[in-house]
């Protein structure tokens, strides 16, 4: 619609300054500051390596990469080989690898040697084996035969870094890129090299397992078949898959992955190369959990509650379609539609015409947790049909990154990632936040400390220099005036604002058109104009008019009995910014029909019940943060797997106004065509900051989702939850002492809904302040009702029988 | 940090954040605080490690990988006193072997084991740059020259027996754990014990009295020079001081200043 | 003509209690730093640089030059790092000089951190001699409540404080950028270059690092002048030295003499080779360089004259052996050395050196195969000059020479161990021949 698939690119950037230089008599030019493996490259020539990777400092430690340069630039030769991954490239030096050196093939060959002398004779049984970097590289570069009759170095079989990831130490070439990545990428030297000389291998410290976010970056540049996972272990023969380019479902960095497939089944997904988004990195979770698409509440029929024993009974296709569009009907004009944050770009975009063409409401809100009003017009504001304003790029290139209500590397892996890079080279990070947590230290970040709840105040007192970028979570909803007074803050210091949900799904609805009072292309529904140049898009005479309602409205007058029936998405209940208030509406509702993947509370209580392609098993398209379109295409094909445009496709057809399309290629010309909307937008939001007293004897309650938790889309792998952080209650000593808790000792939450117990620890929050993790252990949403920047009471100890993180 | 009760006092705490306040950066005290642990728990053990990484800010397998790195750290407990036998070329050659093998024998150890007592750990060694005094044992990292195996086995047994042993060119023999301490940056008040230099060390010294040869004097230096200027022959570029240096190890990082990188700033130098 | 020998470094480590700050004063200790701190920076840059001084740890680099390289525009710190982590096999000179003498060192640090203008300077003193760390700590403090260190010394308005610190075990960290790893608390591996220690060193800033000979010897070149430092040594190894004699001779020890002085006229000096003893070969300065023989007796012990030979003067430390001593057993002790001591970052020293003593070991028990002779020459063109530091060039320096000068000898390896041909215990101080003729 309105995003450029490919990126513009930044505006401005400098001509590169080329060097002209001789590879293999080859003369080549290429930007000055270009290493001579890389330059070798652009004329077709692969000098061998495995320490070196483009995205990790050069190291020069394998010895690989030797080759011959006669004339450095100077007139003068180097009189050893050199390694040409740590060489820049001059002007007039002459290399020769190789290819033309006797002397540089004789190095590398005999450093081949030197390598596999201690290496296994295990490839048919390595996972490694087929896609190793060092048998590929033995093959073209080594020799045939050993001349080492001696014994091998050998070491008892395997080490657990972590319960994720497993090191085999004799298949190790010591060429240091995980322990490297660890340190300078991720920021988690949880390993290291240990030892010395022949007997250095890479460790742990036998108290600290590897449990990093990204740890399983770490496998797939390992260049042979030492770092393996848990998971894909002897699994699979790389040749034996079918790898399909696609895009990270589980945030919304649209980061590129390749998922590998058996016959059918998933068995592994590894980072895509994407240098302007991922770059080479993707999160754990996004790398290890799959299997969520498998597990054994997968919805594989249509279900319909049968009247009389009340009971979910599978059912044809077209009489589950037929009973949902009879219950729909009934409700005409009563419907509210929540599609959940988790959709693709087209199927929610179905889900907005469904809404508006077909029930004739504009009761949508794709939010299926906390959010306002004043959100709602940030989002309409700002953020709608904007692409690329902010990119990964630019936070390298930014003076200053803030951060508001979004801790990046819990929330968003590749932002995080990108962030450090660019701190590493002196972009300043600032918090707006409780506490200084691992992850702004890693960014070597700076704390402005606020109280949940009082960040206007604190963006309002920010001095910012140019070339500012402010990133917003979508906690800031839970802040009445967070969005206004960021907006005020960034127009004060001319600085840009990207939006980062949490959600894969959510940036695509916005531009779908899925909130009450937006409709696709970010037309705002009171413009008249926009309204009509919409209803002749799609053909229809108009579409409704009326103010629509938000989620939570959906819910309140479901239980009040002005809304009579739900077309649900894929909505967690607990998710909801009030589990209790939305299954009193569910309770009331008279009818209810689910799209689902798997087995849900919603399901649970849905008159019919149709089951939807998980992403695995269709083509799409996300917008990431950015604003960037990430398609994509199915991995499986599955034909009995249907996607949630072909179910509402149906659901029109059956209700007798078509949606015009039935595919996603269809929907996707439909969004195109429909193109993005050039008049007047709304004006930002201009909300108060909240001034209502804080109850007695209550704290304020920091929270958010840690990478790694109890989420749906985590179940079935155990080892990746097994590198989970522990769920602990942070707050000062003085807080901690106020409520007579012992720090390291245990810590009760409660509210009117209920109480919930954590294991304590100190850490500089403000006093009055506790922070604990949304939904480890237990959901503090489902449990307590509450979330961030809500009032919670605290006490000491924990009692049996409640609810224990 | 993880977990577990701690044994290390509030007074060895402050002393290792001592030893890292020394430094202008902080984790450059990592290998005395290393020292200091040992010297405290008689090994490097989990909890030092725990807390130097605390104390410093980085992970323990960082830490982990440098107590690892260098010969002188233990992971496991250690006897009284380290005893180490010099078995590189030289002093293997002149008799570091037999007395090796001989005090292995006599302890019933194997390298680097500690005799039942508890009061010897045995261990072979490099090169300590006593070469003149060869072979060469060290007690607690003292120097016991010109050892034979009966002198060594007798300075076992003694050692052992608790007696009184001091080193031929050092102090009176303390105990590893003291020793390391003194690593850690702590003076133990022994610095005057021992002479200056003996033995070989002054063999050139002590021929050169014989003969009345001295270095010469600033007036004699004149005279036999005749020149008041520079030194032509000194090298004056880098290039020239590539081609001055000798070993492979000057040619090896005078040619690497040769690099690209560096040809740029080449004459600014002179 | 300069006499024989001459002592400057080592002409008061007979002196009582050589150590302290009396003696060393009592015999004109100071009076250097005083001249230097009178002097512009540049001036005793250039005053080093002037009289020739060439590295003593090994290398040989111009040590002025490379004070000279410190850029004095960057903003950062400037540090001083004395390399005292002698360890090279043979080498013995800088542990007795900071016994005996440290104030000497100290002294030289002191006019050198002036001179590139570094107000923090350290000494990486190997931990493995206790109480030569015992003897730089007390030398420091007395140093330093004398005025010599601190802030404003001897009102000068110059500040250097002086940090003894003690390694724990690492031959690889007398390669100074694993050294400068090291002291920042890290394993020992060598690092990158460039960016050079001139430029980033130590935390990034520019550093200097000197060998403690080097550094020593700077007191009496500012005390005496270029001249007097030029009197001694040859046109291109200029000054005296110390020259480490050990082994089979008969009188071992430290002969301090002018650079150029032969391996002969030094065992002349002494009483030649012990009693009953021919000299079958010897290394010129430390395992690291190729061994020599009874026929480089002559050829003058400078930079220029040894490289000439065919090997490196390196740090002087002439480890001679006689006929009693397999050369066989030498070098597999010398690679397991190596082996040991290899920090494992490059591929060829880590590898190759296991494989070498795999090799050896065979040989030395008289059960090498044919084509091993070839095999270690050929491990070893693959190692040298492939590593990443020098030290895998060191561990194929004995070798390769032993191999062609003894060749012989390894060929015997193919059937006869090394101790049935060259029985050990007629090698030691304690052989029966010998015992008495000490």
């Amino acid at each position: 619609m309105t995003v450029d698939e490919v990126s513009t690119g930044s505006t401005g950037t400098a001509p590169v300054e080329l060097v002209t230089l001789t590879i293999d008599d080859v003369e080549v030019s290429v930007p000055k500051g270009t290493l001579v493996i890389r330059a070798a490259e652009l004329i077709g020539t692969e000098i061998p390596r495995f320490c070196d990777h483009p995205l990790l400092d050069p190291v020069g430690a394998c010895r690989q990469c030797l080759v011959e340069i006669t004339d450095a630039g100077n007139g003068r030769g180097f009189p050893k080989p050199q390694a040409s991954c740590t060489i820049e490239v001059a002007a007039g030096m002459v290399v020769k690898t190789q290819v033309t050196s006797p002397v540089a093939e004789k190095a590398q060959r005999g450093n081949m040697e030197f390598l596999l002398i201690n290496h296994p004779l295990d490839c048919p049984v390595c996972d490694k084996g087929g896609e190793c970097p060092l048998q590929n590289q033995s093959m073209t570069h080594g020799q045939g035969e050993t001349r080492f009759t001696e014994v091998k170095r050998t070491f008892p079989k395997p080490i657990k870094v972590s319960e994720q990831v497993l090191l085999d130490r004799e298949r190790c070439v010591l060429c240091a890129r995980c322990t490297r990545f660890s340190e300078q990428i991720a920021g988690d030297p949880f390993i290291a090299l240990v030892e010395r000389g022949s007997q250095q291998q890479v460790g742990i410290y036998e108290e600290e397992p590897f449990n990093s976010y990204f740890s399983g970056n770490t496998i797939q540049i390992c260049p042979v078949g030492a770092l393996t996972s848990a998971d894909y272990r002897f699994r699979a023969r790389p040749f034996d898959l079918v790898s399909t380019p696609s895009i990270a479902e589980h945030d919304s960095s649209g980061s590129a992955i390749r998922v590998d497939h058996r016959r059918g089944r998933v068995m592994r997904r590894l980072a895509g190369d994407d240098p302007e988004v991922n770059e080479e990195w993707i999160t754990d979770k996004d790398r290890f959990a799959f299997s969520y698409a498998t597990a054994g509440d997968r919805i594989t029929t249509p279900l319909v509650r049968n009247p009389e024993t009340e009971q979910l009974e599978p059912a044809s296709w077209p009489a589950a379609l037929a009973v949902a569009a009879k219950g729909l009907a009934a409700a005409e004009g009563k419907v509210g539609v929540l599609p959940g944050g988790r959709l693709t770009s087209e199927d929610a975009f179905a889900y907005s015409k469904f809404a508006r063409t077909v029930l004739r409401t504009n009761d949508i809100d794709f939010r299926a947790r906390a959010h306002s009003e004043e959100e709602a017009q940030f989002l309409a504001s700002r953020v709608a049909t904007t692409s690329l304003d902010v990119t990964f790029g630019d936070l390298e290139k930014a003076s200053t990154v803030v951060l508001v209500g979004l801790e990046p590397e819990d929330e968003n892996g590749s932002i995080f990632l990108r962030l450090r890079k660019a701190s590493r080279s002196g972009v300043k990070v600032v918090a707006i936040a409780s506490h200084a947590t691992r992850g702004l230290r890693k960014m070597n970040g700076e704390l402005v400390q606020t109280v949940p709840g009082q960040e206007p105040v604190a963006l309002a007192a920010l001095e910012l220099g140019q070339d500012a970028i402010f990133l917003a979570g979508e906690r800031l909803a839970s802040v009445p005036g967070g969005f206004s007074a960021l907006v005020a803050a960034a127009d004060k210091a001319k600085a840009r604002i990207a939006w980062v949900p949490r959600r894969a799904g959510e940036r695509g609805a916005i531009e779908a058109g899925c909130l009450p009072d937006l409709l696709p292309g970010g037309r705002p529904l009171d413009d008249v104009e926009a309204r009509t140049d919409l209803a002749a898009a799609w053909g229809v005479r108009t579409v409704p008019a009326r103010r629509g309602r938000n989620t939570t409205e959906i819910f309140e007058d479901t239980r009040l009995g002005t809304v009579h029936a739900l077309l649900i998405g894929g909505v967690e209940i607990t998710d909801l910014p009030d589990p209790a208030a939305a299954r009193r509406a569910l309770a009331k509702a008279e009818f209810i029909v689910s799209l689902e993947v798997r087995e849900s509370e919603v399901t649970e209580v849905a008159d019919v019940v149709l089951p939807v392609a998980p992403v695995v098993e269709k083509p799409g398209s996300f917008v990431n943060w950015e604003g960037r379109v990430r398609t994509f295409d199915a991995v499986l094909h599955e034909p009995n797997s249907l996607t949630d445009i072909r179910i509402l496709a149906g659901l029109a057809e059956e209700l007798g106004q078509p949606l015009g399309f039935r595919t996603v290629a269809q929907a996707r010309a439909a969004m195109v065509e429909l193109g993005p909307w050039d008049g007047a937008r709304v004006p930002v939001p201009t909300v108060g900051p909240d001034t209502t007293a804080a109850p007695k004897r209550a704290v304020v309650l920091d929270t958010w989702r840690l990478m790694i938790d109890d989420g749906r889309g985590q179940d079935g792998q155990l080892e990746l939850k097994a590198t989970a952080r522990p769920a602990v209650l942070r707050a000062s000593a003085a807080t901690l002492k106020a409520f007579d808790v012992d720090p390291g000792g245990m810590a009760t939450l409660s509210t009117d809904a209920g109480i919930v117990s954590f294991p304590t620890e100190v850490a500089e929050l403000p006093d009055g302040v506790v922070w604990a993790p949304a939904n480890s252990g237990a959901s503090l949403r489902a449990a307590l009702g509450v979330g961030y920047a809500d009032h919670v009471t605290l006490s000491s100890g924990s009692t049996d029988g409640q609810v224990t993180a | 940090m993880m977990g577990q009760e701690r044994s290390l006092s509030p007074s060895t705490i402050g002393e290792l954040k001592e030893i890292a306040a020394r430094y202008p950066e902080a984790r450059s005290g990592l290998l005395p605080m290393l020292h200091l642990i040992q010297s405290v728990e008689g090994n490097v053990t989990n909890e030092g490690i725990e807390i130097c990484a605390e104390i410093l800010g980085i992970s323990a397998a960082e830490v982990s990988g440098v107590a690892t790195f260098y010969t002188m750290y233990k992971r496991r407990p250690m006897g009284e006193h380290h005893v180490g036998v010099c078995t590189n070329t030289l002093c293997a050659v002149m008799g570091g072997d037999l007395i090796f093998e001989r005090l292995k024998g006599h302890l019933d150890v194997g390298n680097d084991e500690t005799t039942e007592d508890g009061k010897v750990t045995l261990e072979h060694i490099e090169c300590n740059a006593a070469c003149d005094f060869a072979p060469v044992m060290m007690v607690n990292w003292e120097f016991f020259d010109n050892q034979t195996p009966d002198s060594a086995v007798e300075l076992v047994d003694k050692l052992r027996a608790g007696e009184t042993v001091q080193a031929t060119r050092g102090a009176t023999i303390t105990s590893w754990r003291e020793a390391e301490r003194v690593l850690a940056g702590f003076e133990d008040g022994l610095v005057d014990e021992g002479p200056a230099a003996a033995g070989p060390s002054l063999a050139g010294l002590e021929i050169a009295a014989e003969r009345g040869w001295t270095a010469p004097s600033v007036d004699e230096a004149k005279v036999s020079t005749g020149s008041t200027g520079g030194a032509d022959a000194t090298a004056d570029t880098k290039t020239g001081a590539a081609e001055q240096a000798d070993t492979s190890r000057a040619e090896s990082e005078t040619k690497l200043e040769e690099s690209p990188a560096d040809t740029a700033k080449e004459g600014e130098d002179d | 003509m300069t006499d024989t020998l001459t002592p400057v470094l080592s002409a008061d480590w007979g002196t009582d209690r050589a150590w302290t700050l009396k003696a060393y004063k009592q015999a004109g200790g100071y009076s250097a730093l005083e001249t230097a701190l009178k002097m512009a920076p540049d001036d005793v840059i250039a005053m080093v640089k002037d009289s020739g001084l060439r590295g003593r740890g090994g290398a040989g680099f111009p040590t002025g030059m490379k004070w000279s390289f410190i850029p004095q525009d960057n903003p950062k710190p400037k540090y001083l790092v004395v390399n005292a982590d002698e360890s090279e096999p043979g080498t013995c000179k800088d542990i007795p000089l900071m016994m005996a003498t440290p104030h000497t060192l100290i002294e030289g640090v002191i006019i050198a951190a002036h001179a590139i203008r570094a107000k923090t300077a350290f000494i990486y003193v190997r931990g493995e001699v206790l109480h030569v760390v015992r003897r730089l700590r007390a030398a420091a403090r007395e140093a330093k409540e004398a005025g010599y260190l601190g802030t404003d010394i001897l009102g000068s308005g110059i500040d250097v404080e002086l940090i003894i610190h003690a390694g724990a075990g690492a031959y690889i960290c007398g390669e100074e950028t694993a050294l400068l790893d090291s002291l920042e608390g890290r394993r020992g591996q060598p690092r990158l270059r460039p960016p050079f220690p001139a430029v980033e060193g130590l935390y990034a800033s520019p550093t200097v690092v000197n060998n403690v000979e080097s550094i020593a010897s700077v007191p009496s070149i500012v005390k005496n002048g270029i001249d007097w430092f030029g009197s001694m040594g040859t046109e291109k190894s200029k000054g005296y030295t110390l020259y480490s004699l050990s082994g089979h001779v008969a009188r071992p020890g430290q002969y301090e003499a002018p650079l150029g002085i032969t391996l002969r006229e030094l065992l002349d000096l002494g009483g030649g080779m012990r009693p009953g003893s021919e000299l079958k070969f010897w290394t010129p300065g430390g395992s690291s360089t190729p061994i020599l023989t009874a026929e480089h007796l002559d050829i003058p012990l400078d930079y220029e004259g040894v490289g000439a030979a065919g090997s490196m003067l390196g740090t002087k430390a002439l480890q001679v052996f006689d006929q009693t001593t397999s050369v066989v057993r030498c070098v597999l002790r010398w690679t397991e050395f190596y082996k040991h001591e290899s920090c494992g970052k490059c591929t060829p020293c880590r590898e190759g050196t296991w494989w070498l003593v795999q090799t050896l070991q065979r040989l030395d028990e008289g059960q090498g195969k044919d084509g091993d002779i070839e095999l270690l020459l050929d491990l070893c063109e693959n190692i040298l000059g492939r590593s990443f530091c020098a030290l895998g060039d060191g561990a194929t320096s004995p070798i390769t020479s032993a191999i062609q000068h003894f060749r012989s000898e390894f060929e015997s390896g193919l059937h006869t161990p090394s101790r049935e041909l060259f029985p050990p215990a007629a090698s030691t101080l304690f052989a029966p021949q010998t015992v008495g003729g000490k």
